[in-house]
C-alpha cells in the first residue's frame, strides 16, 4: 500500500468513524432520556420531530447558539483548555479499537480500525500489539480535563466535584486495570485483535467461546469500576446535583458545558467497546446469507453488543440511587480491589497449571 | 536514522533543567516535581542504551525506576501534606526548625 | 528524515516543557508542563522501540502520579509561589556548576558520537520477540528477586502514606 492510497484510507475511516460516533452519542442521549422517561412512567421527549428523534439536533444548535460565558476570576488558560482536553481524549481513545475484520475495496485491503496498516503476513493484520493500554493510558489523561475543570473554575462546588473525581478516578482505575489482567492472561496479548480472535469458536459446538464465562468475576468488577470510571449512577458523586449543583462544571455553558456531555457519553461508548472486545467476544457472531451480507454481519454483531451495554448503563442510571462518599470508597478499595487481585491469582494459577487452552 | 548521542543530550538537558528547578524553585510541590523530571530524564538515557545494545534490560530498569517513583511520590506528598498541616505553608525556607 | 523531524519535534516540546516548569510560578502550571514533558517523553521512547515502556510511562507517570501531585495542589489550594530568598550559595554554586556539567556531558557525548552510531525505527523489532513478552521474560526470570523487592518497597510506601497523613486523631 504507498502512501497516497495509505492517506485517503486512513482519511475516509477517521471522517466515517467521526460521524458514526458523534451521531451515536447525540442518539445516546436521546435513548437515555426515552428509557428514563418510561421507566418513570413518562413519554420523554416527544415533540421535535417523530417519537422526539430530531431532539438531539435541537439541543446540538441549542448549545450552538447560547452565550459563551467565561465568568470572572476563572483560571482563563486552564479554564478553555479543560473540556477540550476531556473531549480530545475521549476521542483519541476510540482510535485504536477495532470493530471488524479488514475489508477490501477496490483491491486495497484495509483493517477496520483507524489506526493499523495491514501487512502481509501479520497473524492479526493492521493491529499495534499494545492497543489496550493506549486506551487505558490516554482515557487516565483524560481525568485532568474534569480535574482541571473544577479546579480553573474558582467555586467551591466545582472544586470539590473534581477533587471528588479525581480521588474516584485514581481509585477505581486499579480495579479497572486489574480486572482486565484476567483477560489478558488467558489471551496472552495486548494486542485487541488477538483478544477478540482468541474468542473465535466455541465451547461444547453452541457455548461461543467469550471470556465472559470463565472471567465472570473480572466482568462484574470490570463492569463496576468503568461505571466509576465514567462518573455515571450510581458512582456519580462528582456531578451530584442533589449536593454540588453540577459538579465539576458547574461553572461551563453553552459548547463547553456541550463539550463535557459529549466526553462523558463518548467515555460511556469506550467503556461498553472494551467490554465487547475483551468479554464478549468482539465482532464474532452467526454468519449468514449473501457474502455482502456476511461481511457486514460483524460489524452488526459488534454494534449490536454495545448497544446492550448502553441499554444497561440507562436502566441503571434509572433504578439505583447515588453511593454515599465512604461508601464508593470502601467499595472500591476493600471490595473490587481485592476481588480483582483474588481473580488473577486464580487465573493464573489454573493457566499455569492446565496452560493455555 | 538519527544519532544516540541526539537522546543522550536531549537527557542531559532535561536532567540539567530538572537540577536547576530544583535548586530555583521554592515550593515543596514544585521541587518534588523537579526530582520527577531528573528521573525521568534518567529514564531516557536507559531506553536509549537498550536500543544501542539491543537489550531489553534497559528497559526492565526503567520499569524499575517507574515504580521507586511511584512510591516515592506516594510517601512525599504524604509528607508534604503532613508538613502543611503543622506550619500552613508550602514555602521550604519557612519549614526551616527541624521541629514541630 | 522522518524520524529526526519526530524526534526533533518532541525533543523541543520536552525542553519547552521543562523550561516552562522552572519559568512558572504556580505549581500546577508547572506540574502540567511536566505532564506534557512526559507525554512527549512516551513519544521518545516509542521512537526509541520501547513501546511497552510508552504506553506504561503515559499510565502511571502522566496518569497516575501526576494526577496525585493535582490533586495534593487542589487538596492543599496552593498558591502561587513566595519570592523569598533561599539558599543564595545554592544558586550561586548550583548554576554555573549545572551549566559546566551539562557542558562537559554534551561535550563528551557528541565527541564521541560515532561510536554510539544512530538510532532506527523499529530495529528492536527485528530480533523477532515482541517487547511485553520480552520484558515479562526478564521480569519474572532475570529480575525476579528486584522485581519482588519493590513489590514489599510499594507495600511500605502504602502503609507510610497511610501512617503519615491519617490525621493524629484517627489513629
Amino acid at each position: 500500500m504507498d502512501t497516497q492510497t495509505f492517506l485517503i484510507a486512513a482519511i475516509i475511516k477517521i471522517a466515517l468513524v467521526a460521524f458514526l460516533l458523534l451521531t451515536g452519542v447525540a442518539y445516546t442521549t436521546w435513548l437515555e432520556r426515552k428509557i428514563i422517561g418510561r421507566i418513570q412512567n413518562r413519554w420523554g421527549p416527544t415533540r421535535v420531530g417523530p417519537f422526539g428523534l430530531l431532539q438531539p439536533l435541537a439541543d446540538g444548535i441549542k448549545f450552538i447558539l447560547k452565550e459563551d460565558m467565561v465568568p470572572d476570576n476563572v483560571h482563563k488558560g486552564l479554564y478553555i483548555l479543560a473540556p477540550m482536553l476531556a473531549l480530545s481524549m475521549a476521542l483519541i481513545s476510540i482510535a485504536v479499537i477495532p470493530f471488524g475484520e479488514t475489508i477490501t475495496v477496490n483491491g486495497t485491503q484495509t483493517a477496520l480500525q483507524i489506526t493499523g496498516v495491514p501487512q502481509p503476513g501479520q497473524p492479526h493484520p493492521g493491529d499495534i500489539n499494545i492497543g489496550l493500554l493506549i486506551i487505558l493510558g490516554v482515557t487516565s489523561i483524560g481525568v485532568y480535563g474534569i480535574a482541571l475543570a473544577g479546579w480553573s473554575s474558582n467555586s467551591k462546588y466545582a472544586l470539590l466535584g473534581s477533587l471528588r473525581a479525581s480521588a474516584q478516578m485514581i481509585s477505581y482505575e486499579l480495579a479497572l486495570g486489574l480486572s482486565l489482567v484476567g483477560v489478558l492472561i488467558l489471551a496472552g496479548s495486548f494486542s485487541l485483535r488477538a483478544i477478540v480472535d482468541s474468542q473465535a469458536g466455541a465451547w461444547f459446538w453452541h457455548i461461543p467461546r467469550w471470556y465472559i464465562f470463565p472471567q465472570l468475576i473480572a466482568f462484574f468488577v470490570y463492569l463496576m469500576a468503568a461505571y466509576a470510571e465514567t462518573n455515571r449512577i450510581p458512582f456519580d458523586l462528582p456531578e451530584a446535583e442533589t449536593e454540588l449543583v453540577a459538579g465539576y462544571h458547574t461553572e461551563y455553558s453553552a459548547m463547553k458545558f456541550a463539550m463535557f456531555f459529549m466526553a462523558e457519553y463518548l467515555n460511556m461508548i469506550t467503556v461498553s467497546c472494551i467490554a465487547t472486545l475483551l468479554f464478549f467476544g468482539g465482532w464474532h457472531g452467526p454468519l449468514f446469507g449473501p457474502p455482502l451480507l456476511q461481511s457486514l454481519l460483524p460489524v452488526f454483531w459488534f454494534a449490536a453488543k454495545i448497544f446492550v451495554f448502553m441499554f444497561v448503563y440507562i436502566w441503571i442510571r434509572g433504578t439505583l440511587p447515588r453511593f454515599r462518599y465512604d461508601q464508593l470508597m470502601a467499595f472500591g478499595w476493600k471490595f473490587l480491589l481485592p476481588l480483582a487481585i483474588a481473580n488473577i491469582i486464580v487465573t493464573s494459577f489454573i493457566v499455569a497449571v492446565w496452560g493455555h487452552s | 536514522m538519527v544519532p544516540l548521542s541526539w537522546y543522550l543530550v536531549l537527557s542531559a538537558i532535561l536532567f540539567a533543567l530538572g537540577i536547576s528547578a530544583f535548586l530555583i524553585k521554592r515550593n515543596i510541590i514544585t521541587i518534588f516535581m523537579s526530582i520527577e523530571l531528573m528521573l525521568n530524564a534518567v529514564n531516557l538515557s536507559f531506553v536509549a542504551f537498550a536500543n544501542h545494545w539491543h537489550k531489553l534490560s534497559g528497559q526492565v530498569f526503567v520499569f524499575f525506576v517507574m515504580v521507586v517513583a511511584a512510591a516515592e511520590a506516594a510517601v512525599g506528598l504524604a509528607i508534604i501534606i503532613a508538613v502543611f498541616r503543622a506550619r500552613e505553608t508550602l514555602n521550604v525556607d519557612r519549614v526551616n526548625l527541624l521541629k514541630l | 528524515m522522518l524520524h529526526q523531524v519526530l524526534f526533533i519535534v518532541f525533543g523541543a516540546i520536552c525542553v519547552a516543557g521543562a523550561i516552562n516548569l522552572v519559568a512558572q510560578r504556580h505549581p500546577i502550571n508547572s506540574a502540567l508542563s511536566l505532564v506534557v514533558v512526559m507525554g512527549s517523553l512516551a513519544l521518545i521512547y516509542l521512537l526509541l522501540g520501547a513501546e511497552f515502556v510508552a504506553a506504561v510511562q503515559v499510565i502511571v507517570y502522566a496518569g497516575a502520579i501526576m494526577v496525585l501531585f493535582v490533586f495534593v495542589i487542589m487538596l492543599l489550594n496552593a498558591g502561587a509561589e513566595e519570592r523569598t530568598q533561599g539558599s543564595r550559595i545554592a544558586v550561586l554554586i548550583g548554576g554555573p556548576g549545572v551549566a559546566v556539567l551539562t557542558g562537559v556531558i554534551v561535550w563528551t557525548v557528541m565527541r564521541n558520537s560515532q561510536q554510539f552510531g544512530g538510532v532506527l525505527i523499529g530495529s528492536m523489532v527485528e530480533q523477532g520477540q515482541d517487547n511485553t513478552h520480552g520484558i515479562a521474560n526478564l521480569l519474572f526470570k532475570d529480575f525476579l528477586l528486584p522485581f519482588e523487592v519493590t513489590s514489599v518497597l510499594i507495600l511500605i510506601a502504602i502503609m507510610g502514606a497511610v501512617v503519615l497523613a491519617a490525621r493524629k486523631e484517627s489513629v
